[in-house]
């Protein structure tokens, strides 16, 4: 099974996004991407929908659930919201959806900022693996993969998915960021 | 108690990570500058609304300080809270030693209420390292100042406050003035500028108060201040620790702020952006002047910030060491 071309994906993504915001009866939302991948994807599917608005960056590393399992990641960024959280209405963008814990961090450190008047996640990827009840909005393609196998975002330009076999690969992390 | 393995560092764990932090004599420039960018991530943190993140929810942190401190020990238990995790500070040299009790006594028993990290202050030099040598190896020991040896946060927050104020190390001058000989700080500075790649970094002081061979850190030595002031970037004004002078080291704080306390007029012969640090507590008038210490070249006060930063950042990288370390040894036991 080959990989999706994330350029096609986004395209058919901000269409999609638009006609979600649109139902939903939200306008001028603020976009934050999750680092480091999920940054990338919001800059790929802001230039798609013709967009400058700012781009929030998130790092999620301070709220992630596997600090007593897998410490601090090492190259911890500052998070970046160039705009308020508070009453807005915000989407969300990440690479690749597996176990839905990096969302659940990111949401808990949304929420350290103000209380946003909704959440619309997206995401190029979802794996279909879902530990937690968190589903895209919004989503490029949706892949099964064998339970050893991962997916990674390499980028920023251009942008391609790649598969990793964790098998031969065990320094992997257990969830993507 | 494990026997000390001789193949690494006390401080670093099997992959090279911290799992404690007792001194920064040792440590790589990668890891100090990874210490420096989590630092950065910090206090990115400590300027939201809401200033806590749960990483070491569940955790608990043990402040035991054998020595008074303000500063450091506010700092370090704030650092604690801002990571979620529960903090307990004790002040020994008010409670059990005074009643007999030995420092490896006192440990064992804050040991056995399950603590995760314990942040010492001693007023001997070397103690956090027997602590870390002795103690429960899972105990992750973070160093407060110990004698004259080691403060290796405050090492690491000047280093902070250096490069936010600067951009890097690579071009600097920095002078480090003052009373050198019963310093620390001025120990942990400066390993830490050498280890950072700082070309020039001087020492500033009279003879009574320099140690003997601190030549062999890398540093050159002025006993004139307007010599070892020309055209620095940075001065970092050391306390004079007036509570550790024993014999006639000083004719008179008078003299030594007439030859050695820093003044507008003296700051002049320093490069007009140059920062002016100073670890605290500041004695006005003993080693620095009103009027420089509150003055547009001071960023004493960004230090006090930074250094809550870069405590959380030291407390995640020590406790993330010791996990890493705990999950290598159950990996290499099956």
């Amino acid at each position: 099974m080959s990989l999706p071309n994330p350029a096609e994906l986004i395209d058919a993504m901000a269409i999609d996004l638009k006609a979600y915001l649109a139902r939903r009866g939200i306008e001028s939302p603020n976009y934050i991407g999750i680092h480091t991948g999920g940054v990338w994807v919001a800059q790929a599917l802001l230039q798609a929908l013709g967009s400058d608005a700012a781009l929030g960056e998130l790092d999620v590393s301070f709220y992630r659930d596997d600090f007593s399992q897998n410490g601090l990641h090492p190259q911890v960024r500052p998070s970046a919201l160039p705009f308020e959280i508070e009453g807005q209405h915000l989407v969300l963008v990440d690479d690749v959806l597996m176990s839905g814990r990096t969302i659940r961090a990111a949401l808990n450190e949304l929420f350290d900022y103000g209380r946003p008047a909704s959440v619309t996640l997206v995401s190029l990827l979802d794996l279909n693996a879902g530990e937690l009840p968190i589903r895209p909005d919004v989503v490029g393609a949706t892949l099964s993969l064998q339970p050893d196998e991962r997916v990674k975002l390499l980028g920023p330009a251009p942008l391609v998915l790649e598969r990793q076999d964790l098998a031969s690969a065990s320094s992997l992390e257990e969830s993507p960021r | 108690m494990t026997p000390l393995d001789a193949k690494r560092p006390l401080q670093l764990n099997d992959q090279g990570q911290l799992r404690h932090f007792l001194s920064l004599d040792g440590l790589p420039r990668a890891l100090l500058t990874e210490l420096l960018d989590t630092a950065d991530s910090f206090l990115e943190v400590g300027a939201r609304a809401v200033k806590k993140v749960p990483l070491l929810r569940g955790k608990t942190v043990c402040n035991v300080f054998f020595e008074n401190s303000t500063r450091t020990r506010t700092t370090f238990e704030l650092a604690a809270q801002r990571l979620s995790a529960d903090v307990i500070t004790l002040n020994v040299s008010t409670s059990s030693t005074s009643k007999g009790e030995t420092l490896f006594d006192t440990l064992r028993n804050l040991e056995a209420m399950a603590a995760d990290m314990f942040v010492v202050r001693h007023a001997d030099s070397g103690a956090a390292h027997f602590i870390a040598e002795h103690v429960c190896p899972e105990v992750a020991i973070i160093n407060g100042g110990d004698g004259r040896h080691a403060h290796p946060t405050q090492g690491m927050l000047d280093m902070l406050t250096i490069r936010r104020h600067k951009g890097g190390f690579e071009n600097l001058s920095v002078a480090i003035v003052g009373d050198i000989l019963h310093s620390r700080v001025a120990r942990s500075n400066m390993i830490a500028l050498k280890t950072l790649g700082c070309p020039d970094i001087r020492v500033v002081a009279p003879k009574t108060l320099l140690p003997v061979g601190v030549e062999q850190y890398g540093v050159k030595v002025y006993t004139d201040l307007e010599q070892g002031l020309k055209d620095v970037d940075v001065v970092i004004m050391l306390r004079l620790q007036r509570e550790r002078m024993t014999g006639g080291l000083l004719p008179s704080e008078g003299e030594f702020y007439r030859l050695f306390g820093l003044t507008t007029a003296r700051l002049a012969g320093a490069r007009p952006d140059a920062i002016v640090m100073h670890p605290g507590p500041i004695n006005r008038g003993v080693e620095i002047e009103s009027a420089v210490a509150d003055g547009a070249h001071s960023v004493i006060l960004n230090q006090v910030t930074y250094g809550i930063a870069v405590r959380m950042a030291v407390l995640s990288m020590a406790m993330s060491g010791q996990t890493a370390q705990r999950q290598y040894e159950q990996e290499n036991a099956q």
